[in-house]
């Protein structure tokens, strides 16, 4: 394996190009690649016993060195992990069991025939899919950034080198002056994809023309959005690619000191960056005199303790400092002052993933990508009520309806679409009137919602919008750090009128209540998790008044999930008393009359936790 | 108890010499310590303070902040329910719900026999396979009500 020889250090940018291409003809020698899903979704359905029936099936058989097993990261089509694609022919088995893997071997690998029952079956049309570029679910992709998942083994930098990796550091370092990067970087139209949409090339030059030494360049890793999974899957499949856009930030700023902030319930994302930091730096890639060109910048990590607050770019450098993690007011910018009061560069890992790509192949070649302000792709985690759940990258500027239905395959189950959840709590929830709307920056801030990190949650007629926006509430209640009184009193205040809407005991002029705190919320608040914690009740009260109102002066929920508001019952012309709820109830409060007999529910006891309602299958349980 | 207690010094004293000593690591060696006696016992915050020359109450404080520190004893088996917004859409509450009535203790509490430790997070980056439980690290995805019994049984 080339990976074993060649860890030695490269001293110049034509031993990187020399490795790239050696690596790439020992990686033609080989027939076949197979690639298994080793990201978190695939691992919890079992990958890691995937991987390991192949490697050792393909050793007993003495098959290693026509065929090369590899371990990725997230794949993105999470929703039918584990997932095993066989290359160069690019053939898609999902749901793989250990079981499996003789007959794959046997027929696919040696006879080179498809195995069907390990195929995708597109829900509707029931047709089966043998490659993975023809899976709807990939199709309408455009896979720049996050592409590289589903080739390269993220513990192997060999790897990445063999797909072009850091050429564009070396372009950087031998060909760019540090202002041509910050021009080429502005010229792109890139803007940070960690929520705010800041113009990256005018982040960096200020930090460039700041005054003070030393500079440094943060990779923010927090991910403190529920719902959103890219960065994680970004850092733990393609670290490499991070670790480049960091020295590219340093060398245009300069830095020579740089730190990846990962929140500590990503074990992965922290062992693979800091396995991808000692193997780039035993090759030259980082740490002293990279490449040979004088330049020199190492990269430390710093694990976060799960505070969402901590996200935010001052918190962050508190935390970063060994401190609490509580912002500060921003009038001296970051760029100027930020971590121990120096210059600081702090940038979202899928921007910094975003920069190789755009020195390899150029700001015009980029900014022909998109919307007229919004350049490039964007990644999106497609989860809740929808088919195809998992990570996707598409151009700015695709629809909504293209990523719910065409991407996201529609909702399950037949059920009706409610709302898109889109920029995380600080975001908004848009109705389906909004479904034809293009997906960029922009047109998200002017529907009341926003980009945020990239969490597109979808939502069905199942889910209340009072319910969601007390979520949110209550989870930025929760996150508050409580340095500043229009956040820490008035999240509680609000969540306070909401508990009151959803027990019934709502007020006709709640609704104008919730509109003044949340205008004194959005001006008052110290940081942004305050100043955007309105946005949820904001954009639900201006799509979806009339469940408030149900709510408020009918006492009734209508999507049947606030628990004071409802009831289950039996529909007793429907139930001919199987007996699956009287099995499901955990409290005893069902109880059968005998053969044929409608089952009977004592409200009393119930506690309302709706198995009953989840196991009836002939949908004699009724919620009011 | 002289045992115990040597034991945790010990633990302190190894976690603080792998930083260096280094007060701005300050996070990460209190995650250290956690991660080998499951808790932040009041002795190791006290020693961490006396060793990096800090004061006690900005360890306390970090300590208090961050959700991920515990300063009680936790159980044998670490239960996390993902309370996130992709989970909560398809139903973490009703989990949630079952996990507590199953054990009888609330989200944050451990059973009086210290066997579990129930716990909410707010996403573990598994959000396409809501609604997730992770049980001592591993991942359990689509959770519904009725697995609960079985993921409690599971924990030997
Ligand atoms: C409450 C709060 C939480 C945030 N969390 C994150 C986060 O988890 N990840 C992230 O990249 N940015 C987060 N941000 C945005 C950062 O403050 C910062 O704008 C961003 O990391 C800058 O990088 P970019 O320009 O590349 O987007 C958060 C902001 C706020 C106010
Ligand atoms: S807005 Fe909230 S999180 Fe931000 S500083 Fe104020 S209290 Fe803290
Ligand atoms: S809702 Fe829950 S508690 Fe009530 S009857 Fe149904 S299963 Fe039993
Ligand atoms: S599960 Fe449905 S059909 Fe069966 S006894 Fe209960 S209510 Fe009747
Ligand atoms: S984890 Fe395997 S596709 Fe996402
Ligand atoms: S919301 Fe539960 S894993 Fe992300």
């Amino acid at each position: 394996m080339v990976a074993e020889k060649s860890g030695k250090r490269l001293n110049s940018a034509s031993e990187l190009e020399l490795l790239c291409e050696e690596i790439k003809r020992s990686v033609s020698a080989r027939t076949r690649t197979v690639t298994i899903c080793c990201g978190t979704g695939c691992l919890a359905y079992g990958g890691t016993k995937v991987a390991q029936a192949f490697r050792d099936e393909i050793k007993s058989r003495g098959l290693e060195s026509e065929v090369e097993v590899k371990t990725t990261g997230c794949h993105g089509f999470c929703e039918r992990g584990p997932l095993v694609v066989i290359r160069p022919e690019n053939i898609l088995y999902q749901r793989v069991k250990p079981a499996d893997i003789p007959q794959v071997i046997d027929e696919t690998l040696i006879s080179g025939r498809v195995i069907d029952r390990l195929l995708y079956t597109i829900p509707g049309t029931k047709e089966k899919v043998t490659y993975e570029h023809d899976v709807p679910f990939y199709k309408k992709q455009m896979r720049l950034v996050f592409g590289a998942n589903g080739y390269i083994d993220p513990t192997v930098i060999e790897d990445y080198i063999g797909c072009g990796g850091y050429a564009a550091l070396s372009k950087t370092l031998f060909e760019m002056k540090p202002d041509e990067v910050v021009d080429e970087v502005k010229k792109s139209g890139l803007r940070g994809r960690g929520g705010g949409g800041f113009a990256t090339g005018a982040k960096w030059q200020s930090t460039r023309e700041a005054h003070g030494d030393p500079k440094y360049v943060i990779c923010n890793c927090d991910e403190g959005d529920p719902g959103a999974f890219m960065d994680r899957s970004l850092m733990e499949g393609n670290p490499h690619a991070i670790i480049e856009g960091m020295v590219i930030a340093a060398y245009a700023i300069g830095a020579h000191l740089g730190y990846i902030y990962i929140r500590n319930e990503y074990p992965v994302a922290v062992k693979h960056a800091e396995k991808a930091i000692a193997q780039a730096e035993a090759m030259g890639l980082l740490g002293e005199n990279i490449l040979g060109s004088g330049f020199s910048f190492s990269v430390k990590i710093n694990r976060g303790g799960g505070a969402f607050v901590c996200g935010e770019s001052t918190a962050l450098m508190a935390s970063v400092e060994g401190r609490v993690g509580e912002p500060r007011a921003k009038y001296i910018h970051t760029s100027e002052k930020g971590l121990w009061d120096q210059p600081t560069v702090l940038n979202n890992v899928e921007t910094l993933a975003n920069v190789p790509l755009i020195i390899n192949r150029g700001a015009q070649w980029y900014s022909s990508i998109g919307t007229a302000n919004s350049k490039g792709t964007k990644i999106f985690s497609l989860v809740g009520k929808v088919n195809n759940t998992g990570l996707i990258e598409v151009p700015m500027g695709i629809t909504l309806e293209e990523i719910v239905y065409g991407i996201g395959g529609g909702i399950p189950k037949n059920k009706k679409f409610k709302a898109i959840q889109t920029g995380g709590p600080s975001g908004g929830c848009l109705p389906a009137s909004k479904l034809d709307m293009p997906v960029d920056f922009d047109e998200l801030t002017r529907a009341g919602s926003m980009m945020g990190s990239g969490a597109m949650i979808v939502m069905d007629e199942d889910n209340c919008m009072v319910d969601i926006a007390r979520y949110f509430l209550s989870f930025l209640e929760g996150e508050s750090c409580g340095k500043c009184v229009p956040c820490r009193e008035g999240l509680k205040r609000m969540r306070q009128i909401l508990d009151r809407i959803i027990s019934g005991q709502g007020q006709p002029d709640d609704i104008e209540l919730l509109e003044n705190l949340s205008e004194t919320l959005t001006w008052g608040a110290l940081c942004g998790l305050g100043g955007g914690a309105a946005n949820p009740i904001m954009s639900t009260l201006r799509y979806f008044r009339e469940e408030y109102e149900a709510h408020i002066i009918e006492k009734r929920c209508p999507a049947g999930v606030c628990k004071p508001l409802i009831s289950y019952n039996i529909i007793n012309e429907k139930c001919p008393n199987c007996t699956l709820c009287i099995k499901a109830c955990p409290v005893g409060a069902i109880t059968g009359q005998g053969k044929k007999l409608p089952v009977i529910l004592d409200q009393v006891k119930c506690t309302k936790c709706g198995a009953c309602y989840d196991v009836c299958r002939l949908g004699a349980v009724e919620v009011r | 108890m002289t045992l115990d207690t040597r034991s945790k010094a010990e633990v302190v004293n190894i976690v603080l010499a792998k930083y260096q000593n280094d007060s701005s690591m300050l996070v990460g060696i209190l995650q250290d310590i956690q991660a080998e006696l499951n808790y932040l016992p009041r002795e190791a915050l006290e020693m961490t303070a006396e060793v990096l020359s800090i004061p006690l109450s900005r360890v306390y404080s970090v300590a208090t902040f961050f959700k991920a520190f515990s300063l009680k004893p936790r159980g044998r088996h670490g239960i996390h329910v993902c309370m996130g917004t992709a989970c909560h859409v398809r139903g973490a509450e009703k989990v949630l719900d079952r996990f507590q009535t199953e054990l009888c203790a609330c989200a944050g509490e451990t059973t009086p026999d210290m066997k579990f430790t129930l716990e909410t997070v707010n996403c573990v980056g598994a959000c396409a396979l809501g609604p997730v439980v992770v049980v001592d690290g591993e991942y359990e995805g689509q959770v519904t009500a009725e697995k609960v019994k079985s993921i409690i049984e599971g924990c030997k």
